[in-house]
């Protein structure tokens, strides 16, 4: 097939919608709205695997359709929204770098990916390795909003959205990993967000809120004290 | 069958103690499940050392030289940590740490995360390598915050989120890597992820992609490792959390991540023909050392010392992995043995010996050679074998790694060897007093464990003077393995 035909032209809306979205989490500070953005989220990668299973006739992309749509469109949002409502965390605190501020670190960032995923395009032969830039932009502007989030509850958002861009990222270079592979990532994703349930009823009993400044008391001298954001996902983002 | 037995046990004996893990013998069905995994390892080495290679499963497990020893040590490590748990929990419930309910997560969680790092040791599936590896990390949480104390959450929710992050890279290596494969093995069938696919192609591989493919799963698998510096979550999760988790987190699933990092290393290096991944496990490796040996000067709790301990030896093998070549892996390999038996040692001395003086740090803890003589000797006699004193197995595979760095990186050598004394100082010194300081303290309600301790000593201070020759064949076939043969 030529690469304008209709349903590419879908696809690549798809994937130019998934960046915005990212963008717009970017900007979010509302939780329950990043919980809703990050179940269209799902719903583009939905529509996007299903429209890439009917154009190249793999029978496992329609199974890991159903799983996108069960999991991320549904289960997980829904999961997410009753921690919200049980635990009444509705709005982040101004995050580590003002709103502006993060979206120009957010555009240096998609440059830089799509630097990093050219040399992967070029050897794909999929018709759609044209969006595995987006997809590992996704994947930095997630851990942007992880890096600058103060909620635990924005974190695990990121840490899902994520997600969601290294999904999107296997879809488009080689059409899905193995379906074991993909049930058992899927399996991970949801055990990881029911353990953050239990975990979060965990820090509210202990400490009345959610905010990660109270989890910053662990450092290498007691003495040494500032409110930085958490180092882990800081050092991370170095490689 | 017996590989069946191996997988299976740990499973189940999860389900089964998720029912009845608070009850009064749940801790002894927990040692019983675990013994009945060792004999399955050793029934498995057993045949893998008659028959050979083993694939299972669709070629989905496989079993070699390289990680059927692994899967002996776990399982042996599994074993004895279980046996010391029994007594140390029941202490902490004396004490009111922990309520019986919450022994039931804890002895399901036990026993499921014995069955992800067993499934990692034993998949042939890169991929299922990925997610066990998560599960791991997935099921040691919540063990990690048992005590619910604000350190042990913020613990938890470091260790949950560092390791969450820097696995996520490691997934995005896997999609390289498949994406690599698919293009020599095809997508059909679901071989192209299957290690011995891999490693029978592994010349044909696009470098390009498997180059960059390394750097993500390296970091992505050397989080987990704790190399610096991505290491912070492991000296606060060695810290807060109970002490036989300690153990097996130091002495297993850090075994288990430098697993997988070698597995990546074999692959890639046949690919690019080139010095990068060598180069990079070096740099990693002697940073983390040097990092490590430093920072455990300024610590005041006794689990984070070890810890960071930990990390120095982790260093260590990665440095002698990046080496390469036939002595360096034969060496890497022993020290990974010696270290997990004798870290694993230490924790459990250093669990009762915090029991005893209520408190992890080093100046409450005193004078432990006349509170109890065996705990006492048995944290001298663990320090000293971890600080690579002869005639300790740590001293056999340190002096092995530095005279093949004096042949081969001789600029290396001055800086491993400033560093381990740098170690020897902090540790030593802080361990002396412990030892054999005055004391107040009194006695436990429940009689310590200290047979695992004094075994494990023992088959340190045993491969230190003698390796049995059946072992040596093992890590030396393991080590040809490394070398692509």
């Amino acid at each position: 097939m030529a690469g304008t035909s209709f349903d590419l032209q879908l696809l690549n809306l798809c994937a130019a919608l998934l960046l915005l979205l990212s963008f717009a989490m970017l900007a979010q500070r509302r939780i329950v709205t990043l919980v809703n953005l990050l179940a269209i989220q799902g719903a583009l990668l939905f529509v996007a695997t299903l429209l890439l299973a009917w154009r190249t006739g793999e029978r496992h992309l329609y199974l890991s359709a159903g799983l996108t749509l069960a999991l991320k469109v549904v289960l997980l949002p829904w999961l997410l929204h009753r921690l919200i409502r049980r635990l009444q965390v509705y709005w982040d605190t101004e995050p580590l770098l003002n709103i502006s501020g993060t979206m120009l670190v957010g555009l240096l960032v998609v440059v830089f990916a799509f630097g990093l995923a050219q040399p992967i395009a070029a050897l794909a032969s999929t018709a759609t390795r044209s969006a595995i830039g987006i997809a590992v932009a996704v994947i930095l502007l997630s851990f942007v909003t992880m890096i600058t989030r103060r909620k635990a509850m924005s974190q695990v958002v990121g840490f899902l959205s994520m997600e969601n861009g290294l999904f999107f990222g296997a879809m488009s270079a080689t059409y899905g990993m193995p379906m074991i592979v993909e049930f058992g990532v899927a399996l991970d994703v949801l055990v990881a967000v029911l353990v953050l349930g239990v975990f979060f009823f965990q820090i509210r009993e202990q400490f009345d809120s959610l905010d990660l400044h109270h989890l910053e008391s662990l450092k290498e001298s007691p003495a040494f004290k500032k409110s930085a954001p958490p180092e882990p996902v800081q050092s991370v983002q170095e490689h | 069958m017996a590989f069946l037995l191996l997988l299976g046990t740990p499973l189940c004996g999860a389900l089964l103690l998720g029912f009845y893990g608070a009850r009064r013998w749940a801790a002894d069905l927990n040692v019983g499940v675990s013994l009945v995994t060792f004999v399955a390892a050793c029934a498995l080495t057993a045949q893998v050392v008659s028959e050979g290679p083993l694939l299972v499963g669709h070629e989905q497990f496989f079993i070699d030289p390289f990680n059927v020893f692994l899967v002996t040590l776990t399982a042996f490590v599994g074993l004895t940590t279980s046996i010391f748990s029994r007594p140390y929990m029941r202490v902490e419930m004396t004490h009111d740490r922990v309520a019986a309910p919450r022994l039931r997560l804890y002895h399901s969680m036990y026993q499921l995360f014995m069955t992800t790092m067993l499934v990692a040791l034993t998949t042939n599936n890169m991929g299922l390598l990925w997610v066990s590896m998560e599960a791991a990390t997935l099921s040691t949480v919540l063990l990690v915050t048992l005590y619910r104390t604000p350190a042990s959450l913020e613990a938890g929710w470091k260790y949950f989120i560092l390791c969450g992050v820097g696995i996520a890279q490691a997934l995005f290596g896997t999609i390289l890597l498949y994406f690599a494969a698919e293009k020599v093995l095809g997508a059909e069938g679901g071989t192209a992820l299957l290690w011995t696919h891999l490693n029978a192609v592994k010349g044909h591989l696009e470098p390009t992609v498997l180059g960059l493919a390394f750097v993500f799963l390296f970091v992505g698998y050397g989080t987990k490792v704790g190399l610096a510096p991505l290491h912070n979550w492991l000296p606060d999760a060695h810290a807060e959390g109970p002490t036989p988790i300690s153990a097996v987190l130091s002495g297993l699933l850090l075994n288990v991540a430098i697993y997988a990092v070698v597995r990546c290393k074999v692959l890639v290096e046949g690919s690019l023909h080139s010095q990068l991944p060598s180069r990079m496990l070096m740099a990693f490796g002697l940073l983390s050392v040097v990092l490590a040996a430093f920072l455990l000067w300024r610590q005041r709790d006794i689990k984070r010392l070890f810890a960071y301990s930990s990390i120095e030896h982790m260093g260590i093998i990665t440095f002698a992995f990046g080496m390469g070549g036939p002595v360096a892996n034969f060496a890497a390999l022993l020290h990974m043995t010696v270290h997990s038996l004798t870290k694993s040692a230490i924790f459990f001395t250093v669990g009762h010996a915090a029991q005893k003086a209520g408190s992890q740090l080093m100046e409450d803890i005193r004078g432990l050679i006349t509170l109890s003589p065996t705990i006492g000797w048995g944290l001298m006699m663990g320090s000293l074998a971890i600080l690579g004193m002869p005639p300790f197995g740590v001293f056999a595979s340190e002096f092995l790694i530095l005279t093949t760095a004096m042949r081969e990186q001789p600029w290396a050598t001055p800086i491993l060897l400033a560093a381990l004394g740098v170690a020897f100082a902090a540790i030593f010194g802080r361990v002396q007093p412990m030892v054999f300081g005055e004391t107040t303290a009194r006695r436990l309600p429940h009689p310590p464990a200290l047979l695992p301790v004094f075994a494990h000593l023992a088959i340190v201070l045993m491969l230190g003077l003698y390796v049995p020759p059946y072992l040596a064949d093992w890590y030396r076939a393991a080590a040809r393995l490394m070398g692509g043969q």
